[in-house]
């Protein structure tokens, strides 16, 4: 055991570059996703035919064959076309295509979840179409698809590790180098699970953190914030206003417009 | 435009020969996944606090390593057992799709049985049926209603994640695809056909989920 132990820290410099290679893949090809499930889930929700069914089309089509499929006619068949890629940017561009396909159906769907009554609330406040989305609907939508995207997230991670098979020397790659200098199955891949499992685990948590933010920024989230308990006591108030015995006269200033009685 | 016919119509066989075998990993894979899903949702729930913090971890590591590398770590562990001859790929391919999934899969039962209302339970209790037949014979059918169409669509993703068999050398769909291309250098041709087979197989698929999906549905 100690043995297996040196050898991990004489690899430890290898398997370092192999988890750098990894993060790449995994935070640009998310970046990549990210941007391309925008604009094809925004296009998903438009009115207009020719822009939504093109869009539907393209994500269909990438959610239909598989991610090696993709990644293998990025690989093998666009040198043939005469476009020669790096094996990175053919890694980078199939993770981003195939996931961006899968987050841009989260996205549209977010978007129409959004309460109905917030759309008729920005056209009734004549907000330009650009505006109401990306100040009304955008942000309620956003809180609502992260847990999925956080989901995504961690299967492009793992969707990673196909790279191995385009000459790539990502993780993977490094776990059964370390598995032959070693010859010790059991101790390099725990090793290498356990990086993943890691890596893993810290996408989750800043998923987390970034859906705390979202629901703070909505106004929904800790209930026992400062604001909320200000209101409380405002509404406390105001309901004491509206008691029947005190309010007879609805005064323009007593809080409750056009009601005389009791609520 | 570079496009072979002759190189098509020879590769088809042959891919169509490998989709057997990945029709056969997507199979059996969900049957295992199935059943293995539905004892671990049913285990988490009656197990002991410490066990039951164990097999969630268990849960979570399967679920968030990846597929690839536990294909190949569990093919080299087959291989070292001096004992045994010749397990075949895919043997160890659908075994090990089916675990992976079955982890999901868990997830989706768990949703299923809570998605019970608990006046059913309740209801069971009360006519004093014994647990076992409150499960069997109340609770899970219920449950699966709501669970079907999401063991569908695990279906669906565990059928486009058989490439990965290709790190175990499996001849599947996409392996055999890389064999003709390499073979002939006719990698468009055949790479394109499998991209085509896979969506010919998986969005009908999805489809027919998406309409049991509103078929099945309680509200």
């Amino acid at each position: 055991m100690t043995d297996n132990f040196t050898s991990l820290l004489s690899f430890l410099p290898q398997l370092w570059e192999g988890v750098q290679t990894t993060l790449i893949l995994t935070i640009v090809g998310s970046i990549g996703a990210v941007i391309i499930a925008l604009i094809l889930g925004l296009a998903m929700t438009s009115e207009h035919g020719w822009v939504r069914i093109p869009a539907r089309i393209v994500v269909e089509f990438f959610r239909g064959t598989s991610l090696l499929v993709q990644l293998f006619w990025l690989f093998y068949v666009f040198p043939l076309l005469g476009v020669d890629l790096e094996p990175m940017a053919c890694g980078i561009g199939a993770l981003a295509l195939n996931y961006g396909a899968y987050s841009a159906e989260v996205v549209r769907s977010s978007i129409k979840t959004v309460a109905p009554g917030q759309w008729e609330a920005a056209i009734a406040l004549s907000l330009s179409p650009s505006r109401r989305m990306i100040r009304v609907i955008f942000p309620q939508a956003w809180a609502l698809m992260i847990p999925s995207l956080a989901t995504l997230l961690i299967q492009l991670l793992k969707g990673t590790a196909v790279v191995s098979f385009i000459t790539l020397s990502d993780l993977t790659d490094k776990i059964t180098q370390l598995r032959q200098s070693t010859n010790e199955t059991y101790f390099a891949f725990t090793v290498g699970l356990i990086i993943y499992f890691v890596i893993a685990w810290l996408i989750q948590e800043l998923m987390n953190f970034l859906e705390r933010r979202a629901t703070a920024a909505l106004g929904r989230s800790r209930p026992n914030s400062r604001n909320d308990r200000r209101q409380a006591r405002r509404d406390a108030r105001m309901s004491k206003s509206t008691d029947p015995g005190s309010t007879s006269i609805a005064g323009p200033n007593s809080g409750n417009i056009g009601y005389g009685g009791p609520l | 435009m570079i496009w072979n016919w002759e190189f098509a119509a020879e590769a088809l066989p042959l891919l169509l020969r490998g989709f057997v075998n990945t029709l056969i990993a997507t199979v059996v894979g969900t049957i295992i996944a199935a059943i293995l899903g539905l004892i671990i949702a049913v285990a988490i729930r009656g197990l002991p606090r410490w066990i039951n913090w164990l097999v969630r971890l268990i849960v979570a590591f399967i679920r968030n390593t990846p597929l690839v590398v536990q294909l190949i770590f569990v093919y080299y562990i087959f291989a070292g057992i001096p004992g045994l001859v010749d397990v075949p790929a895919l043997v160890i391919g659908f075994i090990v799709i089916g675990i992976h999934y079955s982890t999901y899969m868990s997830e989706s039962y768990r949703a299923g049985i809570d998605s019970v209302p608990p006046g059913q339970h309740e209801a069971a209790t009360a006519l004093s049926l014994p647990p076992v037949r409150t499960f069997t014979a109340v609770v899970l059918p219920q449950a699966l209603r709501a669970t079907i169409p999401s063991l569908g669509n695990y279906a669906v993703a565990m059928f486009k994640d058989t490439p990965f068999l290709f790190a175990i050398s499996v001849v599947e769909l996409v392996t055999s695809a890389q064999q003709f291309g390499a073979a002939k250098f006719a990698y468009t041709e055949a790479f394109t056909l499998a991209g085509i087979i896979f969506l010919l197989a998986s969005y009908p698929t999805s489809l027919l989920i998406q309409r049991l999906d509103r078929r099945l549905a309680t509200y």
